[in-house]
């Protein structure tokens, strides 16, 4: 039997030891850890506008040469001196949807034709969900969806990551017949609805906390944009 | 006593001896962690509903179940009794630390796979009963064997289940689909069991009917 002594000196030296091998490991992956980050972005916003690579550098190139990032306020205007790196986008959804920044990614498209990307942060049934809503110049048509999650049932809820879920979305409307706001509702197939068919997409079966977390966040998310689409309307 | 005596006076044994080779063997039949020992039931549950995550599973309890065995029997004759869980258990929190960080530098789209069940390395308890069975008492290359040999032991069993739960459960293996489209068509239906947890369940429970059947020194040990 080892002494109490010897009991609290190993217990503490090697917490201490393992601290700093954490340390130094996270210390030193660390860039590369944010750079991995930061072109996943990259490569979600395309993703949204139906661009898509594995390759990292054609994702940097495609990004650098042809999205342009701005913050708007909900009143329309645009704000100046914030960069889109430095919106949290979790703490801004916790917000009244008046008090936001709303960092925009806008995309031009070769022929000249701009598409509008919208961010998007939620809640999942584990973890949090996000996406990229990307909208044509007309503002109301959706021109493509991404989606991810943190943790979501693989097979279930997971499945908004798939294409046969984020394709659903193209060409959908986010606006209703009378031009109000009506958003695209993720809802069951055989759920009655007074919606039209552009504002609606199918929710994915076994997945239903998932399919209204997205629902819920693309209402939330997109809505304060609408004063700024307007705006850019009516010019 | 007489038997470690023994070992010390014994020439050095050859790294793949007979018996090392048995502590690398075992744990893929005779020993299997899951289906014999009946642990790491909760993350084979939770991980296999297809193919794709029950093999990066596999891989990143393979590579904790190995280090931590060998770490912890170098320290073993070092680490107070009384603290020697909390010690294993820090030991293993490391290494899957580590391989969190290492995976989210390096592997991105696998770190993002993994999300959750990087954590759940370490509360499974194959890692640790081994670490209490084996590597406490064991020198290290056994040891590291060992670890091996449990972590492959324990992914066999993740990719048979989740080989069958992706194949009836989405139809799919890998993400390919595999049932043809016509099957559909004439009425065949997915099993929506397949995907819930207690499939894997009745799953385990086959494989360790079939497993009893053939294997006649696994009948009456319990």
């Amino acid at each position: 039997m080892h002494s109490n002594k010897y009991t609290f000196i190993y217990a503490i030296g090697l917490s201490m030891l393992t601290a700093v091998v954490l340390v130094l490991t996270s210390q030193q992956l660390k860039p590369l850890q944010e750079a991995n980050l930061a072109l996943d972005s990259k490569r979600s916003v395309l993703k949204s506008v139906l661009v898509t690579s594995e390759e990292d550098e054609v994702i940097e190139t495609a990004y650098d040469g042809s999205v342009e990032e701005m913050v708007v306020d909900s009143e329309g205007n645009e704000v100046t001196g914030v960069d889109v790196a430095d919106v949290d986008l979790k703490r801004e959804i916790a917000k009244e949807p008046s008090e936001r920044q709303l960092p925009l990614y806008v995309y031009t498209e070769d022929n000249g034709s701009k598409a509008y990307i919208v961010p998007m942060r939620g809640v999942g049934l584990w973890g949090p969900v996000w996406g990229y809503l990307a909208l044509s110049d007309d503002f109301n048509t959706i021109k493509g969806a991404f989606f991810d999650h943190k943790g979501e049932t693989p097979g279930l809820g997971a499945e908004i990551t798939e294409l046969i879920f984020q394709e659903q979305f193209q060409g959908k409307k986010i606006l209703d017949s009378n031009g109000d706001f009506a958003s695209v509702n993720v809802l069951k197939s055989t759920m009655k609805s007074s919606l039209d068919s552009e504002n609606r997409v199918d929710a994915i079966s076994g997945g239903t906390i998932t399919s209204n977390g997205v629902d819920d966040m693309i209402k939330n998310c997109v809505a304060p944009y609408l004063t700024y689409f307007n705006n850019l309307k009516s010019n | 006593m007489a038997e470690e005596v023994a070992e010390l006076k014994e020439k050095k044994e050859p790294l793949f001896s007979k018996k090392n080779l048995q502590v690398l063997k075992d744990p893929l039949d005779d020993t299997n962690p899951v289906s014999v020992q009946v642990l790491g039931i909760c993350s084979a549950l939770a991980v296999t509903v297809q193919v794709k995550p029950a093999i990066i599973m596999t891989l990143g309890v393979l590579f904790v179940s190995a280090f931590s065995n060998l770490i912890i029997s170098l320290l073993r004759n070092g680490i107070p009794g009384r603290v020697r869980i909390i010690v294993q258990l820090i030991v293993v929190a490391t290494l899957v630390t580590i391989v969190d960080q290492v995976l989210k530098a390096f592997m991105f789209d696998v770190s993002k796979q993994l999300a959750v069940f990087v954590g759940l390395i370490i509360t499974n308890c194959i890692i640790m009963g081994r670490l209490e069975a084996f590597a406490l008492g064991q020198k290290p290359w056994p040891a590291f064997l060992d670890g091996i040999g449990n972590g492959l032991g324990y992914g066999l069993i993740l990719i048979a289940v989740a080989f069958f739960r992706e194949l009836f459960g989405a139809g799919s293996v890998l993400g390919f689909q595999v049932i043809p489209e016509w099957a559909y068509e004439h009425g065949y239906v997915n099993n929506g069991l397949m995907v819930l947890p207690p499939a894997a369940l009745f799953l385990i429970g086959v494989y360790i009917w079939i497993q009893r059947s053939r294997n006649q020194k696994l009948i009456n040990v319990s």
